[in-house]
């Protein structure tokens, strides 16, 4: 595929990785090229815009040498070397295009076309073909091997052969539903098997048989793609040089002409992609190897999992309704924003200025979330606004604020390659964060050592070539006393870091802390009882961590989303600082983020207590700085967070809702509560894409656009600010920051942006971590990490570096608290939840999707034992039931859950895993327990009584009136 | 908001103070507060404490007439 129009750098394959080293000098064709040591020929001549031919080398992959395409003429040696495989020496005169390698590379090149069809003009690789261009580049003109008409002599390519069928001939597998594998345009050059190894990490293919009979197998028990280990991320499909793994869109739609990079709109690590389109029409996403969060690589949802924006259910007018037992209406954008300025307005008046609020999304982009808190600010006039980090990373946001003085992960993800001990906390980044999953994984390959705390046993306990050191397989609700116990460890056994504290934290504060640790109570020994966790093994991982050089804390929401998150978070951060891990490569306290643009939610100003860069709003000056840009008075005074809002509903305070991009009822906990919630408003405005589960209970619905169809930056988990690009128009008619301004506008706000990037002005004049921040910077140098002002005119990749953003580091006791949801005859078996790589969230994207194909409904993980003392067999439906509600699902039967332990997704509406979650949250900031809840599991029959209730209300509830009605 | 809710919610934040160090936690139990509950929801649990305080923590108590 050629002219694709990128705004910066070439993203040339260069046929093999960079190196660092000491400089070489060489000439190739006579010209002279300084590289790093260890550079490749290929590599070499590549810098200087010198393609050798080349098949099996990619400069994402170890050289192979397999392909002898790339063959050179070095002076001195003997023979003619491969280029991918032979380093550059000092001295060295290389020649590419002497009559005997262009010879060889014709020989070779003659060989491949042998056994290949030529059906070039109907293959859907036409034009982007490695082998096409190749055959061109050494001008081959000519084949003179050919079958005899007898059969005697086989190929792969062939079906049948004379009058009997070719056994050499393998069928096209095309069980993936994204890529098919043909194996008669396969050149065996092995690129795919090793982007599934050292790429992705999951070493699904091989190459089975030898010579002649060498194919690409998947295994698995149909040896097909769908029923084997492949994980779908696209390596394989990226790395191969002909059409044998290619892409079901490309097939359909043919080869796209243009392309236009931007940044996934899934998960927290935020890879950059290369949208490729014919016109508006796209046909591809294909990771960005310039992309400095994926570094080229990408999971099944950001690469594959797009087909939502085109999906039937997607809504593109304005509907609105005056009860929620009526069907929906479709209207004009004015008549929408009237009726909903009107009820707004009307709410206020008649229950007061503080009766309505704002959910500001972190699917959506940094000016999008700005705007919206901005709409409470600026014109509901109050500071009721939150944002999904609410339910999940806000214990994050107020630990680690506590602990170094600012919300954020210390690192970026390129400071993987520099761990020498990862300690995954509540997290399984193999399903939730999949490419960072694939850079540390590669990371362990290395040598690196890995210490996994869950209850759980993920993938990154024990998979393909990679084992935790330490599994510590703690009951849920007890992660402060596991990490109390680390640091106890580490203290009575004086194997801190002594000159780091002393130097970037109080001495004498540590004294304190170290004499609360080093009490009995909170050794290993001691809360084994309460954790599960065998005291030795904790002591083990808690040396390993302190001494096994540069030690980096990975986690998720199973370290916040508990009744003690902000304090586990304040645990870890105390685990670094003992230890010195904080402020170099490598090391650090690293938050990852579920969603796209959660930590970018955070930094512009969701929370009802901050402005944009986490300033409390009781501060005179920042808010007298917001007042005098935005013409204004600020409430003084903390808003209502999502579940005080909920609360306040029940309780007739609180009435009217604008909730964009989020979708409560499915996701926040208690889903009773939150029916409750919603029923009670007045007025609830749904601002997405489909008619999700909270629209049941919504008045307006505007629809919003996709991440392909606007301007603007999400953040993602490592403060790397990522510019989204528009690369088609809304469908909806209108980009999701137009939608707000309208409804500004409407209650008579006087907004009069043009563009996103006017909005990224504002945040940069108003947030100093942003202060450098516009769009023609990120155009230029693709992306940065906050903060970027004048003291940081480039960013800042790692935090802390010479001192914490607060000064001191402070150290904060933490003490284990049991949590309120415990145990007992009636609900004996914990609950714990998550996700799982197919699907994201609550599935309003994935599940429209071909995703669902490996994750259809949600299935509750409960073990053999717990299984067979109440007679559930594997794939059974079981009712599922806490003190807060019931619902039923399949089960299945997998010793990654301990005995007492169960664990479900919550992807699907049918299955409703909320309904069971509890009212419990957060100590600090609300933030609900999801991983812990007390349950009881039994047989039942199939669904309850509640899900068809539920199902038939929801059905009735999307109810739209058509236009003869 | 349900009185027992609040009261939890209360009580859970006295919690993690009791156990730091030093003198003050009634005043740091206060500042949390004033500064993540609206007035509001502050203002309820005065009136709820003003009631009966019975199943509020010592702490939650002494911190009353601070926020």
């Amino acid at each position: 595929m050629k002219d694709f129009i990128i705004p910066w750098d070439d993203d040339r394959d260069m046929g093999t990785k960079a190196v660092q080293g000491a400089p070489v000098t060489l000439t190739v064709d006579g010209f002279e090229v300084t590289v790093p040591e260890g550079t490749s020929v290929m590599r070499a001549a590549s810098e200087i815009g010198m393609q050798i031919p080349k098949l099996c080398a990619s400069d994402n992959l170890e050289a192979f040498g397999s392909c002898r395409l790339c063959v050179v003429e070095i002076e001195g040696r003997r023979g003619t070397p491969a280029s991918c495989t032979t380093p550059v020496a000092e001295g060295m005169v290389v020649r590419t295009q002497s009559s005997k390698v262009k010879k060889i590379r014709k020989g070779v090149m003659e060989l491949y076309i042998s056994d290949h069809p030529l059906d070039c003009l109907t293959c859907a690789a036409n034009g982007d073909c490695e082998l096409q261009d190749m055959a061109g580049a050494v001008g081959l003109r000519d084949v003179r091997y050919e079958a005899p008409e007898d059969g005697s002599l086989i190929n792969h390519f062939e079906q049948r052969q004379g009058d009997q069928p070719n056994p050499e001939w393998i069928a096209k597998d095309d069980s993936n539903p994204y890529f098919t594998y043909d194996p008669s345009k396969c050149i065996v050059c092995n690129r795919c098997v090793r982007a599934c190894e050292e790429v992705q990490g999951t070493f699904a293919l091989t190459i089975e048989g030898r010579g002649f009979d060498s194919r690409v197998s998947a295994g698995g028990p149909a040896n097909d793609f769908l029923t084997s280990d492949c994980v779908s991320c696209g390596a394989c499909v990226q790395a191969c040089p002909t059409a044998t793994l290619q892409e079901k869109s490309v097939i359909e739609l043919g080869t796209p002409e243009r392309s236009v990079v931007t940044t996934c709109a899934y998960c927290g690590v935020g890879c950059s992609f290369k949208a490729e389109l014919n016109g508006d029409e796209l046909v591809r996403m294909t990771p960005y190897k310039h992309g400095e969060a994926n570094r080229g690589h990408s999971c099944v949802k950001g690469r594959f999992a797009w087909g939502y924006a085109n999906h039937q259910d997607r809504i593109m007018n304005p509907m609105i309704r005056d009860s929620i037992d009526e069907p929906w209406k479709e209207v004009s954008w004015d008549e929408a924003m009237t009726f909903t300025a009107n009820r707004m307005r009307g709410l206020q008046e008649k229950y007061g200025r503080k009766s309505i609020g704002v959910i500001t999304s972190s699917r959506c982009t940094n000016e999008e979330t700005y705007l919206v808190q901005k709409l409470a600010r600026g014109v509901f006039m109050n500071n009721n606004t939150d944002t999904c980090a609410r339910v999940c990373h806000s214990p994050t946001g107020y630990g680690l604020g506590q602990t170094f003085g600012t919300s954020a992960g210390t690192q970026n993800f390129d400071s993987v390659e520099h761990v020498d001990v990862a300690v995954i906390i509540g997290a399984n980044p193999t399903d939730a964060h999949p490419v960072f999953a694939s850079r540390l994984k590669k990371r362990v390959r290395a040598g690196a050592k890995l210490i996994v705390v869950d209850p759980r046993k993920t993938d990154v306990v024990r998979s393909a070539h990679i084992e935790a050191a330490h599994h510590l397989p703690l009951r849920p609700g007890t992660n402060v006393a596991v990490v109390t116990a680390l640091a106890h460890v580490i203290v009575t056994e004086k194997i801190y870091d002594e000159d780091f504290i002393r130097e970037r934290c109080d001495w004498d504060e540590f004294q304190d802390y170290a004499a609360f640790v080093s009490d009995p109570r909170h050794s290993p020994e001691m809360t084994e009882v309460l954790t599960g966790v065998p005291a030795e093994e904790l002591r083990k991982a808690a040396r390993l961590y302190a001494q096994g050089g540069n030690g980096a804390i990975y986690y998720g929401l199973g370290v916040t989303e508990h009744s003690q998150g902000s304090t586990t978070v304040m645990g870890i951060a105390n685990l670094a600082m003992m230890t010195g891990n904080i402020g170099r490569e490598g090391v650090g306290v690293n938050p990852l983020r579920g969603q796209n643009n959660v930590q970018g939610s955070c930094d512009m100003g969701s929370f009802p207590h901050e402005l944009p860069g986490y300033r409390h709003v009781k501060g005179d000056e920042v808010r007298a700085l917001f007042e005098s840009k935005w013409n204004v008075k600020i409430d003084p005074e903390p808003g209502l967070r999502i579940p005080n809002m909920l609360d306040a509903a029940v309780s007739g305070s609180f009435k009217g809702l604008y909730c964009q991009g989020e979708d409560i009822l499915q996701s926040d906990p208690d889903t009773h509560h939150v029916q409750a919630g919603l029923a009670a408003m007045e007025c609830v405005i749904v601002h997405d894409l489909f008619l999700n589960e909270t629209a049941n209970y919504a008045h307006v619905f505007l629809p919003g656009s996709t991440f392909l169809e606007k301007d603007g930056t999400f953040t993602n988990a490592e403060r790397r600010i990522n510019r989204v690009r528009e690369v088609m128009k809304p469908k909806n008619g209108y980009a999701d920051w137009e939608v707000t301004q309208l409804l500004a506008q409407a209650m008579g706000a006087d907004w009069n942006y043009s563009h996103p990037s006017e909005i990224m002005d504002e945040i940069a004049e108003t947030t100093p971590g942003f202060a450098n921040v516009n769009y023609e910077m990120l155009d230029a140098r693709g992306s940065v990490q906050w903060p970027c002002n004048d003291a940081a005119p480039d960013g800042s990749p790692i935090m802390h570096i010479d001192g914490f953003v607060r000064g001191k580091g402070r150290f904060i006791n933490t003490e284990y608290v049991a949590t309120d949801e415990r145990t007992g005859p009636r609900f004996p078996l914990l609950l714990t939840t998550g996700r799982i790589l197919s699907q994201y969230n609550v599935g309003a994207q994935t599940r429209r999707t071909e995703n669902s194909i490996w994750h259809s409904e949600d299935v509750l993980e409960i073990h053999p034992h717990d299984a067979e003392v109440r007679g559930i067999k594997e794939g059974d439906w079981i009712k599922l039931a806490s003190r807060a509600g019931e619902t039923a699902l399949r089960a299945t039967l997998t010793d990654k859950v301990v005995p007492g332990v169960v664990y479900t997704t919550f992807h699907h509406p049918d299955t409703q895993a909320n309904v069971i979650t509890t009212d419990f949250s957060d100590w600090a900031t609300n933030c609900p327990e999801y991983k812990v809840t007390a349950v009881q599991v039994g047989l039942s029959n199939g669904p309850t009584e509640w899900q068809r209730e539920y199902n038939e209300q929801a059905a009735r509830s999307r109810r739209i009136q058509t236009a003869a009605e | 908001m349900p009185h027992e809710k609040l009261t939890r919610m209360a009580n859970q934040i006295a919690t993690f103070f009791a156990t730091q160090p030093g003198t003050d936690q009634a005043e740091r139990v206060a500042m949390h507060l004033n500064d993540f509950w609206g007035p509001e929801m502050r203002a309820e649990l005065k009136a709820q404490a003003a009631e009966d305080d019975s199943d509020l923590s010592p702490l939650v108590k002494e911190a009353i007439p601070l926020i």
